[in-house]
């Protein structure tokens, strides 16, 4: 189990390395002016100059790209080229707000998602399956800001029950603040999640143990949580797993729209003002927390898997037969 | 005793026989009346499209001028009425003429997007399924590498490197979805290049392009037709969210996502503006999933009984 996690991580770390090296590549082409922007326009043409050659812009592909790798591996990744505050510390500021949000979408997907799967999976064919299949058939294809303006409209400036954006302070105040992103996120992700617990649980109904635990007598709940959901988790692990990127990227936009102080509104804002250090930091920081997902993906599917556990031991007790017959 | 005949008659049964996959394909499709119904909607949508460029055509952009650009302030977030049924934007222009001239930038960038990202990703996936080994762990180490940056952050830091408008949407959309098509490609390569014709092809002396591109591409494209016509609704949605963002089509041309930003300042005056061009954007994409699901159920032999 370990050998597999460590060989998880050893393979993601060349692939985040190349990650950064893209993005680098790609946002280097910007044309932007930083010093000019730093300076204000009123500097004079050796001011610029010394600024450029400060902040390194000078400098060739590669040195920059090996000086940015080196400050990124420190946790610095450069200054803000709108305000010259650190990219690192704003950064660290607005991830926890990231992470709120991200988690309590995922979270209520999860929640409403698996057990309204298995409902329709187990009433198949009924009343409750084909309302289940339309429902979450229209909300994959609803646009995450299109949904999130009619919840603002009702819920916010008709009905006043919840504030329309920002992000509230005090336990009370934040999650009333949460409600309406969370659901703006989370839903289509719940619709997604709900199809696939649907199809997954229904391969497995018909297999012969299910057949076998309800003539032990096992109960229908017991049949359904234990013996059905345990092997139908594998599809659904990967859907949320594979996923995180788009929640990643929907969460961009639903921050945007509800004035959520998140790295997503970040991006947005620094594209903006073509702020690239910004925006470089930013990507940077969604694609190595969408890495570490996929790699907690990997692992719980070792956990949920016996199969893939196995396989790593079969390695080793080849292994260890193969050096007791060289002695 | 006529039900008899037909099951025992070997005329019909050498027809059966005779059907080819595509005529099963495309029988299986007809039976599925929901991806029919897509079907339909598509085909009204691309006559929508088509219309709208004919006009254009003929009247030399008059008519988009006069009645999807040009402004009248005094209809300025109208109701919706007998003269404008969807209501008026901020600007007095007439809300159902801009949803409908909007169909072709929201649809075709989303479309040809994907399109792109097919023609440029399959042939690498071709290309690692087929040699394996060094080759394909290269390319598909670069993929990797392109997967591991969620798919709307690419496209926004290729938009923010090469500047906002709708081309530059275009070529980030397509650069971010090259892998998603490689990986599909090269999966679907694996499967089919050990069958014997593909031999019996390098016995008579075919190079491996040919080989490749005649021989295997056909039969392994099902797949990927399968996953681009699933992922056409994906690429408008994502093309609406670049283009609300500010980051895709600029103003004043219309476009679904671009109406929906400027709707959202004035949500609580006028609730026309924001509720039209988001069903717009839902049927269409319900739509293209619908057509998807049943390409798939028709061209997945592991559905059929």
């Amino acid at each position: 189990m370990a050998r597999y996690i460590i060989k998880r991580i050893l393979l993601a770390i060349p692939v985040l390395i190349g990650a950064t090296f893209l993005v680098f590549t790609i946002l280097f082409f910007t044309p932007s002016d930083p010093a000019r922007m730093i300076l204000g326009s009123s500097a004079t043409e050796e001011a610029i100059e010394a600024m450029n050659e400060e902040l390194g812009i000078n400098d060739p592909f590669f040195v920059r790209y090996f000086n940015y790798m080196k400050g990124l591996v420190q946790g610095d990744m450069g200054r803000s080229y709108r305000n010259n505050s650190s990219v690192s510390e704003t950064i660290a500021g607005r991830l926890g707000n990231t992470l709120i949000l991200a988690s309590a979408g995922m979270l209520f997907a999860i929640i409403i998602g698996i057990p309204v799967g298995i409902l329709s999976a187990v009433k198949q064919y009924s009343k409750i399956d084909n309302a289940t299949m339309f429902i979450t058939l229209f909300l994959t294809a609803v646009p995450t800001f299109w949904y999130a303006l009619i919840l603002v409209i009702i819920f916010a400036l008709k009905l006043h029950w919840l504030p329309a954006s920002g992000m509230g302070v005090g336990l009370v105040p934040l999650l009333k603040s949460l409600i309406l992103p969370t659901i703006t996120l989370g839903s289509g992700y719940a619709a997604m999640i709900a199809r696939t617990t649907r199809s997954s649980v229904l391969e497995v109904i018909r297999q012969d143990y299910i057949d076998t635990a309800r003539a032990k007598g096992v109960s229908e709940k017991t049949v359904i949580w234990k013996h059905m959901l345990k092997n139908a988790l594998i599809p659904i692990v990967t859907v949320v797993g594979l996923n995180f990127g788009s929640l990643l990227g929907g969460s961009v936009l639903t921050e945007t729209i509800f004035s959520w102080p998140g790295v997503g509104r970040y991006v947005v804002d620094s594209i903006s003002y073509r702020d690239t250090n910004a925006v470089l930091g930013s990507v940077v920081t969604l694609t190595i927390l969408f890495t570490i997902v996929n790699l907690a993906v990997d692992i719980i599917y070792a956990l949920i898997d016996p199969r893939i556990k196995s396989q790593y031991a079969v390695k080793r007790r080849k292994k260890h037969a193969q050096s007791e017959n060289a002695v | 005793m006529h039900k008899a005949k037909t099951q025992f008659d070997p005329a019909v049964k050498d027809k059966q026989e005779q059907r080819t996959l595509f005529q099963q394909a495309v029988r299986q499709f007809k039976h599925n009346k929901m991806a029919v119904a897509g079907l339909i909607i598509i085909l009204i949508l691309l006559a929508i499209i088509i219309a709208t460029v004919v006009i254009d055509i003929v009247t030399d952009q008059s008519f988009y001028n006069e009645h999807v650009i040009k402004q009248d302030l005094s209809l300025r977030l109208a109701k919706p009425s007998a003269e404008h049924i969807f209501g008026c934007d901020e600007y007095g222009r007439d809300l159902f003429l801009r949803i409908i001239w909007g169909t072709r930038l929201s649809l075709t960038i989303g479309i040809a997007a994907i399109f792109l990202s097919v023609i440029i990703g399959a042939p690498f996936g071709i290309i690692a399924g087929y040699y394996g080994k060094t080759t394909d762990n290269i390319i598909m180490r670069f993929m990797d590498v392109l997967l591991s940056v969620p798919y709307i952050l690419l496209a926004m830091a290729i938009v923010a490197a090469l500047g906002k408008s709708t081309i530059n949407l275009l070529i980030a959309l397509s650069v971010s979805g090259i892998a998603k098509y490689a990986r599909i490609a090269r999966a679907s390569v694996m499967v089919v290049k050990d069958n014997e014709y593909v031999e019996a092809a390098r016995a008579m002396g075919a190079n491996d392009f040919t080989i490749m591109f005649k021989y295997i591409l056909p039969n392994a494209l099902a797949p990927i037709l399968v996953q681009l016509s699933l992922g056409i609704g994906d690429s408008i949605l994502a093309v609406a969210g670049l283009s609300f963002l500010g980051l895709g089509v600029q103003y004043p041309q219309a476009e679904w996502g671009a109406i929906l930003t400027a709707a959202r300042t004035y949500m609580l005056q006028a609730w026309h503006v924001s509720i039209f061009p988001g069903i717009a954007l839902i049927i269409s994409v319900i739509a293209f999933n619908l057509f998807g699901d049943g390409l798939r159920d028709a061209l997945d032999p592991k559905l059929k009984r």
